[in-house]
């Protein structure tokens, strides 16, 4: 009877058939590899040369050196050969290339080598590139090799915007997981549909110049919208995916601060002038200009700690004798040449001091991380957060974007809430707790400095408001008294140096290690650091450069322990006559 | 070929080749029994079949024939072949599983008359019992033709490509295999994108009836309409057996439903949710938490324990989800009924979710070339480790021996006693006097040719699943498949639409209300739709047949009273898949065969020992076909069945020998004493 089993080998033999057989391949590899290479330095460029080459790199397509000297190859032939000949092997090469993609798709040498090949045809085949783009997102929507390539293809062939729009809806249509396509997008838009320019500024600042920039990457209201509601069915779907949240917050927009001088300082005490940008700049190479009553000064800028490069506050002192007399009245102005901007600052007869600056109201200061124009509409993506947030109260992403919402919308007002919020997100996401802590603090310092503007005090206090990092210290270049007691910092930052102004401080009850801040402050008198992690004598030797400092207290830091701390403190500190341990 | 003489003895006899019975034929083959693999139709797959147009029409004229005539029944020839001591029980020679067959065309059939009366005639030949052994592939091509007419490159467009996505989704080889159709489908895109003006055109290209007779090879019309979960028992089986490489599948490609009157999308992936325009962004979140829980909802019984015996219906409202979403949820998503319990509906549900993204967006697959491939393709295994099949053959009577009460063998059509320790049988060849009860359920049929796709899209080439609640609660809940041209089951430029639900009355009247909802009727054949605009959206239908099958299914070993070793197979439930036949199949196999494996994968072709020797066949008659085979992907088994001499390195041949000098094997039960 006909019922045949199959006999099938068993498993040791399949090994070792399939150990020989990796053995012979990789003899082979390494035979030929040595040919190769044997031939290269010998310099010969022959068909030989991308025969043995080509089986190589089908076994092994991110062997680099190989596709470097397959270049070379073809550029010898390409020499010495009929224009439909190397047209031809141009092709081939294409074809080639295809193979070796299908063995690893991420092959930097192979994309590389397709990107080349394209550039020595006459007229590349970009409907093929692109279909092979699509083929390969569409076995990996995320092999960034092949989003690379396609831009280049993109370009390349001028394929509309309106077409790699609809790209992108596909994309995300079948996968809205897939930040590449949701980014993609966001480059997109602005070409398609930008902002119009503001026919007139409204809220034109002083400064007589806007930059071009500002608006260059939004999109228009209608278009906004629309993507709104195409974010929305991402998130609302599945709120947990991250790459719907961030383009959302694109959408929401994150507007860069014009560049400017915020502010002007001058003192006639020590003859100083402070000068507030808008953003971090590294003074020196901006080419500042300062003119004291018509007259360019040839000044010193620098910044207020050396470990700052960029700052957003540069010092300068003015010839001496310049401003001295109190008698006189002075006018000043700093010209930032490169950005087409300037400003003025009057010094008065009897002023010790004088200052120019915005107030915070004005330049709505801290709305930079949402800029979207109409709070009508912020409203309405609040009202659609918050209703997802009810139907999910443990999602992190939506928490978070409330809280930028709310922020975006009325800072003062909601911060109730976002205090609120805050302690729910530390509650869902532990891990990232201290970013939050950090993101916190920032916005409470946000606050006191809007609460402050509004009424013109030079005493700023941050007490107990659990702040774990210091921030905008910049906009805090009048401030003489500061209160930062019962807080949970650890550090003094470099940037603490910018209270150029500074009389006292308090910084009671937090857990300060370091003081690098304390760095050459004029008008340092007091300082009072109880309760904190001071341990070294070493961690006070900078305090030294503040030259009118008084009054230090120390209790209850480690550093009292240290051996004959009283006397060293004289000799580090002499000038300091009220000293607590 | 003459097929005069089987040989006396075999393992195990089956009679049916539906899917339970070739399931179990190709299981038995596949570890050493000897199987012969009866049909007592021309055609493989019994009621799971699939025909060309003309094919059908054959199968319609023969269900007519049927009615008129009475079988006479002559026992004479069998009588002397039963000995002593032996009963004999004779088997039923009409199938009557089939019932209230109605037609009615309306395609335009003028100028045609001649030829319509004569497809039928033309197309069907009778073609003598064939016998086909495990080489003789071509003979089992042959006999599909029968099936599809006289169309051999239909046959031909099957056979060659073998690979196909289930067995290895992943690999491009394979991708590239299911781009196939859509690339075709793209190439219908852009044709449409390129002359917007060609609609109203080609609605005066109206097909008529000499066009689907003229073009009937085209079309594999499943008497049954099933699709398969991407994770259920059928395709598990496919890919562990590796039977998987006989065929080829296509992507559902939407889920529809039918309410308020309009045909919408069910937005079922998470994709779909996201692009859904008729769900609200709150629905999206609900419908997503919901679907999200049922996914491990056995984690949270807190959830739903109030509900264990109260409907799912009940839970869903409970869920807070709107009517759309219990809709949804309910009839496209879980497909089960408004009784349904809570637990089953999650089950359900949770069985939905799995399947999905294994294969698409969808958790659905259907066989290219229609559900009649799938038995086939089981044969077609069990032919490959030599089992002997034979059509338009028969069995007269089991001979059972009254001592042990066991059947000890069968006498075929042609008068050859044949013995065999296990006879497995479908449900359609038991007569009456053998069942302890002949109450029913029905299933009702309707399989409709159309002329465009009930919801048209940007792809005219999709796949759709269409459930539509029913119409009032009484009624059964009616399931509707949409299959478009790529899925080789009909022309170009038509759909073919199958209809399915358990039976309340005749198929015709439970389905020509949805029928006449959803499609436009005409009143006279080939007339254009003149009720105005909204008739004219629906597609028309060119044909449609109803029918009713018998469902079997609730049956099982205690309605028949027969010897232990006779195993009745149902025939397919009303039941969207096919999970039921697989595991019936299974549970027969396993009372066959206790100790052996069901399905264990078919070897790699380059993991098998050739001898070089030439095969050593034994029967004269099945070794004919052995070199005439050119196609190079049969080649590797026709190697795997070629070898069969007896080798000292496998612990089968002993089993093997046994079983040729004719001693029974350890492992079936003793059936001669």
């Amino acid at each position: 009877m006909m019922h045949g089993r199959v006999k099938v080998k068993s498993t040791a033999q399949q090994e070792e058939e399939k150990r020989k057989e990796k053995e012979e391949k990789l003899k082979a590899f390494v035979t030929a590899r040595d040919a190769v290479l044997k031939k290269r330095s010998a310099g010969e460029h022959d068909e030989e040369a991308l025969q043995l080459t080509r089986q190589l790199l089908s076994s092994n397509p991110d062997f680099a050196s190989l596709w470097n000297y397959r270049r070379e190859v073809l550029l010898q032939l390409e020499t010495s050969r009929e224009k439909d000949e190397v047209q031809k092997l141009y092709e081939s090469e294409l074809h080639f290339i295809e193979a070796c993609l299908k063995v690893n798709p991420k092959s930097y040498g192979c994309w590389h080598h397709r990107t080349w090949v394209n550039t020595r045809l006459s007229q590349p085949d970009w409907t093929r590139e692109l279909g092979l783009c699509d083929r390969c997102l569409s076995l990996d929507e995320r092999n960034f090799h092949c989003w690379d390539y396609r831009r280049v293809v993109v370009k390349e062939s001028g394929v509309s915007v309106e077409q790699e729009l609809q790209f992108t809806d596909r994309l995300i249509g079948s996968n809205f997981s897939n930040y590449s396509s949701w980014h993609y997008r966001s480059t997109l838009l602005p070409q398609l549909h930008p902002q119009p320019a503001p026919d007139s500024a409204p809220n034109t600042s002083p400064s007589p110049t806007t930059s071009p920039q500002a608006h260059s990457h939004r999109v228009c209201e209608e278009q906004l919208l629309k993507e709104y509601e195409l974010a929305h069915n991402a998130f609302f779907t599945d709120p947990n995916d991250q790459s719907a949240w961030f383009y959302y917050r694109w959408l929401l927009g994150r507007a860069e601060r014009e560049e400017m001088i915020s502010c002007v300082y001058v003192s006639r005490e020590g003859e100083r002038v402070s000068v507030a940008f808008s953003k971090p700049v590294h003074a020196q190479s901006e080419g500042l200009m300062l003119v004291l009553d018509g007259q360019p000064q040839q000044v010193e800028w620098r910044s207020t700690h050396p470990r700052l490069r960029h700052s957003p506050v540069w010092l300068c002192d003015l010839p001496p004798g310049s401003i001295s007399d109190i008698s006189n009245e002075h006018n000043l102005t700093i010209h930032w040449t490169e950005k087409h901007t300037h400003r003025d600052c009057a010094l008065y007869t009897g002023c010790a001091e004088s200052w120019c600056r915005d107030s915070a109201t004005d330049q709505e200061l801290f709305r930079s991380e949402l800029s979207v124009e109409k709070s009508s509409v912020l409203q309405a993506e609040l009202q659609s957060c918050n209703q997802l947030l009810e139907l999910e109260p443990q999602n992190k992403w939506c928490l978070l974007t409330i809280i930028l919402l709310m922020r975006a919308l009325d800072p003062l007002g909601h911060e109730k809430e976002t205090l609120t919020h805050f302690q729910a997100l530390k509650e869902v996401d532990p891990m990232r707790s201290s970013y939050y802590s950090d993101l916190c603090s920032k916005f409470l310092i946000e606050n006191t400095i809007l609460k402050m503007e509004y009424a013109e005090v030079r005493v700023f206090s941050l007490s107990n408001k659990n702040l774990t990092t210091l921030c905008h210290l910049d906009q805090l270049l009048f401030v003489t008294h500061i209160n930062l007691s019962s807080n949970q910092l650890l550090r003094l930052p470099p940037q603490f140096a910018m209270l150029q102004c500074l009389e006292v401080l308090e910084a009671d009850d937090n857990a300060i290690e370091s003081l690098e801040g304390l760095y050459h402050l004029p008008k340092l008198e007091e300082v009072s650091l109880r309760n904190n992690q001071i341990c070294k004598l070493s961690d006070l030797e900078l305090l030294a450069s503040c030259t009118k400092l008084t009054r230090l207290d120390l209790r209850g830091n480690p550093v009292h322990r240290t051996a004959h701390i009283e006397s060293e403190l004289s000799q580090l500190l002499p000038l300091v006559t009220a000293l607590s341990l | 070929m003459a097929a005069e003489e089987l040989p006396s003895q075999f393992d195990v006899v089956i009679l049916g080749t539906g899917l339970t019975e070739s399931v179990i034929a190709a299981a038995c083959s596949r570890v050493g029994q000897s199987v012969l693999h009866l049909d007592r139709r021309n055609y493989y797959a019994g009621n799971w079949a699939s025909f060309s147009f003309n094919g059908l029409l054959s199968w319609i004229e023969e269900y007519k024939n049927q009615q008129e005539v009475q079988i006479t029944e002559s026992e004479q020839v069998w009588r002397s072949l039963i000995d002593e001591g032996e009963d004999a029980v004779p088997l039923s020679a009409l199938d009557s599983s089939v019932s209230n067959l109605e037609v009615f065309c309306y395609a335009s059939k003028e100028e045609e008359k001649e030829e319509e009366t004569k497809a039928p005639l033309t197309s069907f030949q009778p073609v003598n019992a064939e016998t086909v052994s495990e080489e003789t592939k071509s003979d089992s091509t042959e006999a599909q033709d029968v099936v599809t007419g006289d169309d051999t490159t239909a046959s031909d467009a099957q056979t060659p490509n073998q690979e196909h996505e289930v067995s290895e989704p992943k690999e491009e080889q394979h991708t590239s295999d299911i781009s196939e159709p859509s690339q075709s489908q793209e190439e219908k895109e852009s044709q449409l994108i390129s002359s917007p003006a060609d609609p109203p055109v080609e609605v005066e290209k109206k097909i008529t009836y000499q066009k689907l007779v003229k073009e009937g090879r085209r079309f594999n019309i499943d008497l049954v309409s099933k699709l398969m979960y991407s994770r259920g028992a059928l395709v598990d089986l496919l890919i562990k057996s590796n039977v998987s490489r006989y065929a080829e599948f296509k992507n559902i490609g939407r889920i529809l439903t039918y309410r308020n009157g309009k045909v919408e999308q069910v937005p079922c992936s998470r994709a779909d949710v996201f692009a859904s325009k008729q769900l609200s962004v709150v629905e999206k979140r609900m419908l997503m938490k919901f679907l999200t829980f049922c996914l491990d909802f056995e984690h949270h019984p807190e959830e739903y324990h109030d509900f264990t015996e109260k409907p799912f219906r009940e839970f869903l409202k409970n869920k807070k989800l709107t009517e759309n979403l219990q809709d949804f949820i309910l009839h496209s998503i879980a497909l089960v009924t408004q009784l349904t319990l809570t637990e089953e509906g999650l089950r359900a549900t949770q069985h939905f979710l799995r399947c999905l993204g294994r294969y698409g967006n969808t958790p659905f697959l259907f066989t290219l070339y229609g559900l009649g491939e799938i038995p086939q393709c089981f044969c077609r295994m069990c032919a490959v480790f030599g089992g002997i099949y034979c059509l338009r053959h028969s069995v007269e009577c089991l001979v059972v021996d009254k001592g042990s009460n066991k059947v000890k063998a069968v006498i075929d059509t042609r008068g050859q006693r044949i013995s065999c320790s296990h006879f497995v049988v479908e449900d359609s060849y038991i007569r009456d006097e053998q069942r302890q009860s002949t109450a029913y359920r029905q299933i009702s049929r309707a399989v409709l040719i159309t002329d465009r796709s009930v919801l048209p899209s940007e792809s005219d080439q999709q796949i759709s699943l269409v459930t539509i609640p029913p119409l009032d609660s009484s009624a059964p809940a009616v399931r509707m498949v949409e299959l478009c041209s790529s899925s080789m089951t009909c022309m170009p430029g038509t759909y073919l639409v199958h209809l399915t639900c358990s039976s309340s009355g005749t198929a015709q009247e439970d389905l020509a209300p949805v029928v006449s909802q959803l499609f436009h009727v005409s009143t006279i054949p080939g007339e254009e739709p003149s009720e105005g605009a909204e008739e004219r959206s629906k597609p028309a239908v060119l044909w449609v047949m109803y029918f009713n099958m018998r469902d079997t299914s609730a049956l099982d070993s205690s309605s028949y009273s027969l010897p232990s070793n006779v195993h009745v197979c149902t025939g397919p439930d009303s039941s969207l898949c096919s999970d039921h036949s697989i595991k019936l199949a299974e549970s027969v196999f396993h009372h066959i065969l206790p100790d052996e494996e069901f399905c264990p994968p078919a070897p790699n072709p380059e993991d098998i020992i050739y001898d070089g020797d030439a095969p050593q066949a034994e029967g004269p008659s099945f070794d004919q076909s052995t070199n005439s085979e050119a196609d190079k992907s049969q080649a590797e088994e026709e190697g795997a069945s070629h070898e069969k001499s007896p080798s000292t390195e496998s612990s089968e041949p002993a089993e093997m020998d046994r079983v040729t000098q004719q001693a029974p094997p350890d492992t079936t039960p003793p059936s001669e004493e």
